[in-house]
């Protein structure tokens, strides 16, 4: 049931040449409008193509294939979904602390989908070639394909946990997930090659197993069927895109020498925004998942500095080499996931996802994963928080804490060669200070500092007057943050009240993970 | 010269029983290939170099399989791709 | 792993999401339409203005002179999200499938002569190209339009025109015996035939339009409006019978689709003119000048391919797309304001 025709005439075409004529074919120079005005926005970033028709399209999907093949996938996700509706599936995870990453997924990464949706459109007029457009529209439609998938699949979980209920209103305003929502749009205010760098190859090659593995494998371990089958659902997909991503940096790089140094500066950028994007997922593996897949560091060492060391190596022979800073990424894989979760600890009044003190089973795979770190470091603080909560003194952090002006990330991370310094480096733009988290953040601000003085900085606009004005109560309005039911404590939540009364399972009775 | 590389390709389907057939076939294709099972997943790695071919799967499945059906269970993957009407090659290092 | 639940009274917590709730009124239950839908684009707190076109946000109101005060009063009748568009989508290019192997088989096409082959070529094969423009229109307004509830529907409206390009590709490859040549005449054609110029030059006058709420009007409602009946509705009857059957079977997917199509453009505008009187006289505006713009274009193919039936020909179909302009509420032409 191949799109491809079957020969009746004399000449046989091969796959790659019938697929050219259903794709590159389509285009055509125009001459009665000039070429640069049609594509006023693929020239201005310095990246010389000379030749589009070597764009080689590694899948070969005519329209009619993907309708048919994404339709079935459609078909049996949705099945599923429904099916995990009607049987209450959601009464099958581990705990109802698991819940707390889907409200972490949903508000920080759902609405990335939809703007990556619309980022590629912006592509898929963009470019010049023809087959470079389908590649992005065609990715275009399966990004609006995940945002929607992903919130079809919570849905069900909104009915019964708290904090997922206002994610898109959240996501543009709440203090942490600036984080994401900037990330995204630094990529979709950057130029069309730019943009394909940081997300097609930065993102969802170079990097997309540290966002999707722990995501579905932590759904998988804690019986989260519906979003384990959505996730590799989406997996196939991104199969395609990861794929755009090599294909699309080894063009730029084959297309002009003078492209080598554009596409490097970006992959540093890239990998190391994109780096710190993943403080999130760090938390999240370490802390929030009941039952633990890998630690971070495991992860990081399978995904980056394995599988990333092997893409590098490919690409070197194009002069290309690992992005500035991983060695930096490296030195912190045993204490970025502690620091972030205890930054969220602090200021979990203000968050629209429960935190919680890990039990002594998971301190003791935390003391296992991390034999250099966590005792030394990280156990006491927890210890500590344990302490104060039994006596009814649950930690709050009052102040609000100053961001990295680039990753928008609390300035909290440590010096890259001592635990005990807090990371803090600051640099003066026309008479203003600004602040960074880390010697990779005040590099790509200084490198563009007219994009990024411009950043919405929660903190700063709190301080300012613009989150609904004086006080915790009134930012939390402005977020649609519902007190007492959104925000703090895990223990004596809604949630963890409903679980136990729906369930009758309680995680603090249940035997070590 | 080019030397091909050995480092690990892979590629990773949904647990079912059609990708049973196809993982089945690429060991058969792919000798130094390796298989390991997660959690309603299984990954194939194979040193620089692993090939899907469709007449194998076909063989295995005892229908007429259009390697184009890869889409509908494939999770991940890494290397470069090659594909024609009858194989699907991933690899590192130039093309053979 | 089983679960014992200790109650049955579970009692769920909300219907929906509360963007979703405040926009039904109440917290009711929702579609999948709605939850896939509404509110998914970003309107505010914006980081950074794009570097390539600084004097707008990233999502931006201003890119277009119509003007609303809920971008998500557009409904698509069709209420497709991706589940369901790509579901039909699945089903229609089944029956294509089907239609297409029925026609390769009885070789029609490929046994018609050569005179004939030319005639087909001339007329059919440059339409690849015409919906390769549609496409890069669709996509125009999936990248710059507001509000995820067109913009969506831009977005399947994109792929759609791949697929129908790739049909018509296929309906050359039916003629020259899967060679290609007919392909790489048809884009001759395209490029250089004096009759098919206009249109070209038309469509490449709307690659720089820059109001994306104009060139959704200009390719979906106007040029589509013309172009499709004339080929897809009336071609058929000036090609040699059976020809003109096997034409109209391997083009089924064609009519359906702009049927279907047609509902969600003439609601979409629909309810752009019902905003308000200045609305309407935009949208009025440019339905006027892209109805001459595409009236002129047409009429050296109407001339080669209808000869003495051009002219009836052309009325009926412009006069079919002057009464559906006015039930949408467009001001047409000569009709009072």
């Amino acid at each position: 049931m191949s799109a491809v025709p079957k020969n009746t005439g004399n000449k046989k075409l091969g796959l790659k040449e019938k697929y050219g004529m259903m794709t590159r074919g389509l285009g055509w120079d125009t001459t009665y409008q000039a070429m640069d005005d049609v594509f006023p926005y693929d020239q201005f970033e310095g990246i010389k193509i000379h030749d589009w028709d070597k764009w080689e399209d590694p899948f070969r999907l005519t329209m009619d294939a993907y309708w048919k093949f994404q339709g079935e996938k459609e078909k049996k996700l949705y099945a599923i979904i429904d099916a995990f509706a009607q049987n209450n599936g959601q009464f099958n995870v581990t705990d109802a602390r698991y819940i707390n990453t889907l409200k972490l997924f949903l508000t920080g990464i759902s609405p990335l989908e939809y703007a990556a949706h619309r980022g590629y459109a912006h592509l898929g007029r963009s470019f010049r070639g023809a087959s470079a457009r389908i590649a992005t529209q065609m990715q275009a439609i399966d990004e609006l394909r995940h945002a929607q998938t992903q919130v079809h699949t919570i849905s069900h979980y909104n009915k019964f946990f708290n904090g997922l209920h206002d994610f898109r209103h959240m996501h543009d305003r709440v203090w942490y997930l600036s984080v994401p929502k900037s990330y995204f749009e630094d990529a979709q205010s950057a130029g069309p090659f730019e943009f394909i760098t940081a997300i097609s190859f930065s993102f969802e090659y170079v990097l997309t197993n540290l966002l999707f593995m722990p995501f579905m494998s932590g759904a998988a371990y804690n019986g989260d069927m519906a979003t384990v089958t959505f996730g590799f659902s989406a997996q196939s997909d991104e199969s395609r895109h990861m794929t755009l991503g090599l294909e699309v940096v080894k063009f730029m790089l084959e297309q002009d020498p003078g492209n080598k140094e554009i596409v490097q500066k970006w992959i540093d950028k890239w990998f190391w925004r994109g780096y710190r994007l993943l403080a999130l997922v760090a938390m999240m593996m370490d802390y929030m998942l009941p039952k633990r897949v890998m630690s971070w560091q495991e992860a990081w060492e399978t995904y980056f500095e394995k599988n990333g060391g092997a893409l590098f190596e490919d690409l070197s022979r194009y002069g290309i080499r690992m992005p500035k800073y991983h060695e930096v990424a490296s030195k912190e894989k045993n204490r970025l996931s502690h620091e972030v979760w205890a930054t969220f600890y602090n200021y979990s009044h203000a968050a629209a996802f429960h935190t919680w003190v890990p039990e002594e089973s998971e301190l003791k795979w935390l003391s296992e994963k991390y034999p250099d770190t966590f005792d030394k470091h990280y156990r006491p603080r927890f210890e500590h928080w344990d302490a104060l909560q039994k006596e009814g003194k649950r930690w709050s952090n009052p102040g609000l804490p100053m961001l990295c002006q680039l990753c928008q990330v609390p300035t909290i991370f440590t010096e890259p060669d001592d635990p005990t310094t807090t990371c803090l480096r600051e640099t003066t733009y026309h008479g203003m200070k600004y602040h960074f988290c880390s010697d990779g953040c005040k590099d790509i601000f200084e490198n563009e500092p007219e994009k990024y003085v411009q950043s919405w900085l929660p903190v700063h606009q709190i301080f300012q007057g613009n989150c609904g004005g004086e006080g915790l109560d009134n930012v939390m309005k402005y977020y649609n943050i519902v007190p007492g039911q959104d925000n703090g404590e895990y223990m004596g939540s809604q949630d963890q009240m409903n679980w136990e009364q729906w369930t009758g399972r309680n995680h603090k009775d249940a035997p070590a993970t | 010269m080019n030397t091909p590389s050995i480092k690990p390709v892979f590629i990773a389907f949904v647990t079912n029983d059609d990708t049973r057939n196809i993982v089945a076939a690429i060991c058969e294709d792919n000798p130094q290939a390796t298989v390991e099972e997660f959690p309603a997943m299984v990954k194939i790695e194979s040193p620089g170099r692993l090939i899907v071919k469709r007449q194998s799967v076909s063989d295995l499945m005892g229908r007429d399989w259009d390697l184009q059906e890869i889409h509908l269970n494939l999770i991940s993957l890494s290397g470069s791709i090659n594909e024609t009407e009858d194989e699907f090659e991933l690899y590192w290092g130039k093309a053979a | 792993m089983q679960v014992d639940i200790k109650t049955s009274n579970i009692k769920q917590l909300r219907n929906t999401f509360s963007h979703v709730a405040r926009r039904l009124g109440a917290d009711k239950p929702a579609s999948r339409y709605q939850e896939a839908t509404l509110d998914m684009q970003s309107d505010t707190n914006f980081h950074y203005r794009p570097i390539w076109d600084p004097q707008y946000d990233l999502y931006d109101t201003a890119r277009t002179a119509i003007k609303m005060v809920d971008w998500y009063s557009f409904k698509d009748p069709r209420q497709y999200y991706y589940g369901v568009y790509t579901m039909n989508r699945a089903k229609q290019q089944d029956a294509a499938e089907k239609q297409f192997e029925f026609a390769e088989k009885r070789g029609v096409f490929f046994n018609l002569s050569e005179k004939e082959k030319e005639h087909l070529i001339f007329a059919v094969l440059p339409l690849r190209h015409y919906e390769w423009g549609a496409n890069m229109n669709n996509c125009f307004c999936t990248s710059f339009g507001y509000g995820a509830a067109i913009t969506q529907a831009t977005m399947y409206n994109t792929m759609d025109r791949l697929g129908l390009a790739q049909y018509v590709s296929r309906l050359g490859l039916l003629l020259d015996g899967n060679t290609g040549d007919s392909l790489e005449v048809g884009k001759q054609h395209w490029m250089h035939t004096p009759e098919w110029q206009e249109l070209r030059r038309s469509m490449e006058n709307l690659f720089v339009t820059k109001d994306w709420f104009e060139v959704f009007l200009a390719q979906n409602l106007v040029m589509d409006g013309l172009v499709y009946p004339m080929f897809y509705k009336h071609l058929e009857t000036r090609l040699n019978p059976m020809a003109g059957q096997t034409f109209s079977m391997c083009t089924n997917f064609m009519q359906e689709w702009f049927t279907e199509t047609q509902r969600w453009v003439d609601s979409t505008i629909k309810t752009a003119v019902d905003e308000t009187p200045e609305n309407k006289e935009i949208l009025s505006r440019w339905f006027d000048i892209w109805m001459v713009e595409t009236t002129r274009a047409l009429q050296p193919l109407m001339t080669a391919l209808f000869a003495e039936e051009a002219a009836s020909t052309f009325t009926q179909i412009k006069e079919e797309l002057l009464v559906r302009a006015k039930k949408i509420g467009l001001r047409t032409p000569g009709a009072p304001a």
